[in-house]
């Protein structure tokens, strides 16, 4: 394990770099990076660069926001700063870092910039983006993150995306996708801009479809707040409801093991293996959306998404060696039922909107994790709808035909729930179960008629919702095998060869940002031109020039 | 119609065939000519001025004297003599030949430097825009606009090299020149130091005497530029820089020559008394500008300006007079920075020291010129000295800003601070006492105000009572 854990627990009153507001429906989310504040030592946070620390904070708001703050119509996000916005990722910090921190960091600074657009389209809490000054790379795609970008119009107050001609790197944080796909900038006023260093302003910008308004610096703080007060007047969200709050996530870390509300995760460093051991609930579901409001994040549903959505960011920046999820449950799948039932018949309380939305987000984040997912589907287990998608999600999964000798524990057995066919869509747009059939749209329609069924071992094998079913004979070797198999070959192999074969079917901005990241960033970090050691990347702030290797791959 | 542009606009570029050149200053001379009526100095447009014209660059050529009215004022394009064997004398090309047409990897780069820089030329007129009305004397007020139009002048270098090699963002950049306004909340000028106001005269001593200096050492540095045009071009208004220092100088000189004058005459150290700027107000002064101006030149350990050195843009200060390998790599320099809450001596790379390099040339610099003022105050059996503060007191960019440092550079808890500020620097009592002394313009020939001493010469060497402004 990393010598000292980057935790992903954190709460406003523990901000560094980040001030969170409130003015009626509006929330204001101020961005002052202390640039002492970084995360790890050798590097200072200036013009309100940022590293994970930062990202961190803004995933906890953009979550807290959610959950804590019903009354949230829009979301403002801008600088505390003089004529900076936001500079983008921290490059000192790059390039002090392994690789392997630096696509971390990407991939989870990206989770949090789609967890803003999901509760712009699905939470009806919009986000406006006030830029006062400049805002470059990163801070731009912070920007393009959100539904509306307002720029002072001052004639110096800029966007940019200066990764290319600067760094000779791409931006990190879909910057790229999100020009040509969300923002439909032409493609080649894009190429002009991208290579730009020092960006556009002014009417240039909106032109080019860059920014949405153009506002006078000195009306720009009004003018934000008349927006925003009517984006928040518009906003479907609940003014009168009161919020549930989101203290830190119990977690305990005892040597190799690592216990959550409802999840124990086990590492096993010889096999390089994490085996997560899911709870399912113990007692039956609340009565109603008002009952669920009373329990908070005692909920079961809720609670457990927390545990793992932190147990995934735990393991993948502090435990990089660990390269196996093993995922298993243990619980009565008839209550997991239970929950997905009242869930789905919840469905238009806000609090239970969110509580959806979130597994949505938690199951996504466990399909771009880059670790080899085996699901074991043995005795005992509840892999039943909601938790059902954690199975579906694996690369492989193992179900054992019948009992091991000597235990009491029921023969394993798997449910569907409604919760399949739809809330959890992955970054495809389709469903686990639709992009698992794909060949067979028919044959995701036919399940349906399965729905609530307890399938053993064998009709989970004839429906094909299981990858293997060995006996209790044969099933330590199989399971024993998968793992130390996976162990064995190439991490960086392994990562590339599930990315693609995770996500069939359609494209989305979504997944585009993703594999765009994994496969040219990735490529383009690790090239002399970048990384080398008279590449850009690792030239940058010393005053020499980069020498570039001419030849076009 | 053809307009004579040679006629009109006295240059060295060979503007009257360059068809480009002329459909972009066809554009922006009007332009032009709106913003000096709208930001230039206030009612002056029929005034005839004694000012000081560049027809050409030889000996003669640059200083042609005689009475205009500004708005008639010929903005020449002027760039020093080419020199066809000039190579680049530092960075990664050091040794080619300088380059005349802008090498498309560094046209952002060159454009924002020639940007940066351009900016800070109309900023100042429009700064001094109401000064006229609270001149000392006709003497002063010619130089104020001699200063004014000079940097129109060098506003017109700057633009010239904008339409000449950067094409339409070039001419773009030109026009955001004239709509950015100094202090303008909506559309400031670049550089925080140019949206300052300059209240007073004083103020502008001090400014021509501080901040100008920190435009001779930004234009003698891209004065080194391996473009080989905007070297020329910078080359030559360092000659025209020069008099804006020498006003500055010699205005706080002459200042404090009329202090010590009173001091001596009544006996007293009570100069406000007897309506003069006492000495302690003057070192403030010199306080607030020299940290202004040290600010200017950026961050102690600088990427940007690395970048420009080793790219060939932008060199030290008289590159080609010093003796080292004009490379710089893994060269070290040490420097008097702020580091945990401390002042501390530390050795860093020489490349992205370059700012602080500059500075320190600066200083030393600015130092001659106290000298020459001490030494005045001491002949007039004065016991004062006027000192610069320490480079860390009062910054707002760099490693110092946010650190409390002394005039004598020690730090400084907030409480300390708080209970010397206005010891240190102007108060608001001080800019209303020194605002009191601005009363009208003193237009008669010959005459000063009370609080400044004549000048030693005339300009071009006319006599104390030449009427060098005639008001219409």
């Amino acid at each position: 394990m990393a010598e000292t854990p980057i935790d992903f627990r954190t709460q406003p009153d523990k901000y560094r770099h980040w001030k969170l507001a409130f003015e009626g429906g509006v929330a204001y989310l101020t961005m002052d990076v202390n640039e002492e504040g970084g995360l790890k030592p050798g590097y200072k946070l200036k013009l309100n660069s940022y590293d994970l620390g930062v990202d961190i904070e803004l995933a906890d708001a953009v979550q807290r926001l959610r959950f804590e703050h019903p009354e949230v119509g829009a979301v403002v996000i801008r600088s505390q700063r003089d004529r900076i916005f936001c500079s983008g990722a921290n490059i000192n910090m790059l390039g002090l870092s392994t690789h392997d921190h630096k696509v971390n960091f990407c991939k989870f600074t990206n989770e949090t910039r789609l967890a803003i657009e999901d509760a712009t389209e699905h939470s009806g809490q919009s986000y406006i983006c006030s830029i006062n000054g400049i805002a470059a790379g990163g801070g731009y795609e912070l920007a393009l993150a959100c539904d509306q970008i307002l720029l002072a119009d001052d004639g110096s107050s800029a966007v940019s995306l200066p990764e290319l001609p600067l760094l000779a790197v791409l931006p990190g944080t879909g910057g790229l996708t999100r020009l040509v796909d969300k923002r439909m900038v032409r493609r080649d006023h894009a190429d002009f801009f991208c290579t730009t260093a020092e960006g556009l302003r002014g009417k240039r910008a909106r032109e080019w479809r860059l920014v949405d308004r153009l506002i006078p610096p000195s009306k720009l703080v009004e003018e934000t707040r008349k927006i925003a007060d009517e984006i928040a007047a518009t906003s479907a969200r609940p003014k009168e409801a009161k919020g549930i709050a989101l203290p830190p996530v119990e977690r305990t870390i005892d040597g190799d093991t690592i216990r959550y509300p409802h999840l124990v995760i086990e590492v096993d460093r010889e096999q390089r293996a994490a085996r997560f051991r899911i709870a399912g609930p113990t007692d039956a579901p609340p009565a109603d959306a008002r009952a669920i409001h009373a329990q908070g994040v005692a909920f079961w549903p809720l609670a457990l998404a927390r545990s793992l959505d932190d147990a995934m960011m735990h393991l993948r920046l502090n435990e990089t060696e660990i390269g196996t999820w093993v995922l298993t449950s243990q619980g009565d799948g008839a209550l997991v039922e239970a929950y997905d039932a009242l869930l789905a018949t919840e469905a238009s309380s806000w609090l239970v909107r969110e509580i959806v939305l979130y597994w949505k987000r938690t199951l996504k984040r466990l399909d771009v994790s880059s670790r080899s997912l085996i699901a074991l589907v043995e005795p005992g287990s509840c892999f039943t709808g909601t938790l059902l998608e954690i199975a579906l999600a694996a690369d492989r999964s193992y179900m054992l035909d019948g009992v091991f000798e000597g235990s009491n524990l029921p023969a394993a057995t798997l449910r569907l729930t409604s919760m399949n066919f739809g809330p959890y869509p992955m970054g495809n747009g389709l469903t686990r179960l639709g992009t698992r059939f794909l060949y067979d749209p028919k044959h995701v329609v036919a399940l349906e008629d399965d729905l609530g069924a307890a399938l053993n071992a064998e009709a989970a094998d004839a429906l094909g919702l299981v990858t293997f079913t060995p006996d209790d004979i044969d099933w330590e070797d199989e399971v024993r095998l998968a793992v130390e198999e996976r162990a064995s070959m190439s991490p960086d192999g392994l990562i590339g060869l599930e990315a693609n074969l995770r996500f069939a079917g359609p494209e989305t901005m979504e997944t585009k940002i993703f594999a765009r990241l994994s496969a040219w960033q990735n490529w383009i970090f690790q090239r002399p031109n970048a990384t080398g050691p008279e590449g850009a990347l690792k030239l940058y702030g010393t005053g020499k020039q980069s020498k570039y290797d001419r030849k076009r791959a | 119609m053809a307009i004579d542009y040679t006629q009109l606009i006295p240059n060295n570029v060979d503007l009257g065939s360059d068809r480009r050149l002329q459909r972009a200053l066809e554009n922006w001379q009007p332009r032009f000519l709106d913003w000096w009526k709208d930001m230039g100095p206030d009612g002056t447009s029929n005034f005839d001025v004694y000012l000081r014209t560049a027809i050409s660059t030889d000996s003669n050529g640059w200083a042609n004297f005689g009475h205009v009215k500004m708005p008639d004022y010929r903005w020449g394009i002027f760039l020093a003599d080419r020199d066809p064997e000039r190579k680049i004398a530092f960075g990664d090309n050091k040794g080619q030949p300088a380059w005349q047409e802008v090498p498309g990897e560094l046209r952002s780069t060159l454009r924002r430097l020639i940007v940066t820089q351009g900016d800070t030329e109309p900023a100042s007129v429009e700064q001094q825009r109401l000064l006229g009305k609270t001149a000392p004397s006709l003497y002063d007020l010619r130089n104020l606009f001699q200063i004014n139009v000079e940097e129109g002048r060098h506003l017109w270098a700057m633009v010239y090299l904008l339409h000449a090699y950067f094409g339409r963002d070039g001419r773009e950049e030109a026009e955001a020149m004239l709509e950015r306004h100094s202090g303008d909340p909506d559309k400031p000028r670049i550089l925080g130091a140019f949206n300052e106001a300059t209240p007073d005269w004083l103020s502008f001593f001090m400014f021509t005497y501080f901040t100008d200096r920190d435009g001779k050492y930004q234009l003698a540095s891209l004065a080194e530029s391996g473009f080989d045009p905007l070297a020329r071009s910078c080359r030559f208004m360092l000659t025209e820089e020069a008099h804006h220092m020498f006003v500055g100088e010699t205005g706080v000189g002459r200042i404090l020559q009329r202090t010590c004058e009173l001091m001596k005459e009544h006996k007293t150290d009570d100069v406000r008394s007897v309506g003069g700027i006492d000495l302690a107000t003057m070192q403030k002064y010199l306080n607030f500008h020299f940290s202004v101006s040290l600010d200017l030149f950026g961050q102690e350990a600088s990427t940007n300006a690395a970048n420009y050195y080793t790219q060939g843009v932008k060199g030290r200060f008289l590159e080609t007079r010093i003796d080292d390998d004009h490379l710089l790599v893994g060269a070290s320099y040490d420097i008097d920075t702020a580091e945990d809450g401390r002042i501390v001596k530390k050795s860093v790379s020489a490349l992205s020291a370059l700012n602080e390099r500059l500075r320190q040339d600066y200083i030393e610099d600015c130092a001659k010129g106290v000298l020459r003022w001490n030494k005045a105050i001491e002949r007039a059996g004065i016991n004062f000295e006027m000192k610069l503060p320490h480079r860390g007191f009062d910054r707002r960019i760099g490693a110092f800003a946010g650190l409390r440092v002394s005039p004598d550079g020690r730090v400084l808890s907030e409480a300390d601070w708080k209970a010397n500020e206005g010891k240190w620097l102007p108060t608001d009592e001080d800019r209303a006492y020194v605002t009191s002394l601005m009363g009208p313009a003193i237009v008669q020939p010959g005459k000063f105000a009370n609080w400044i001493a004549p000048p030693a010469r005339g300009i071009n060497n006319q006599p104390g009572d030449f009427e060098y402004v005639r008001f219409n």
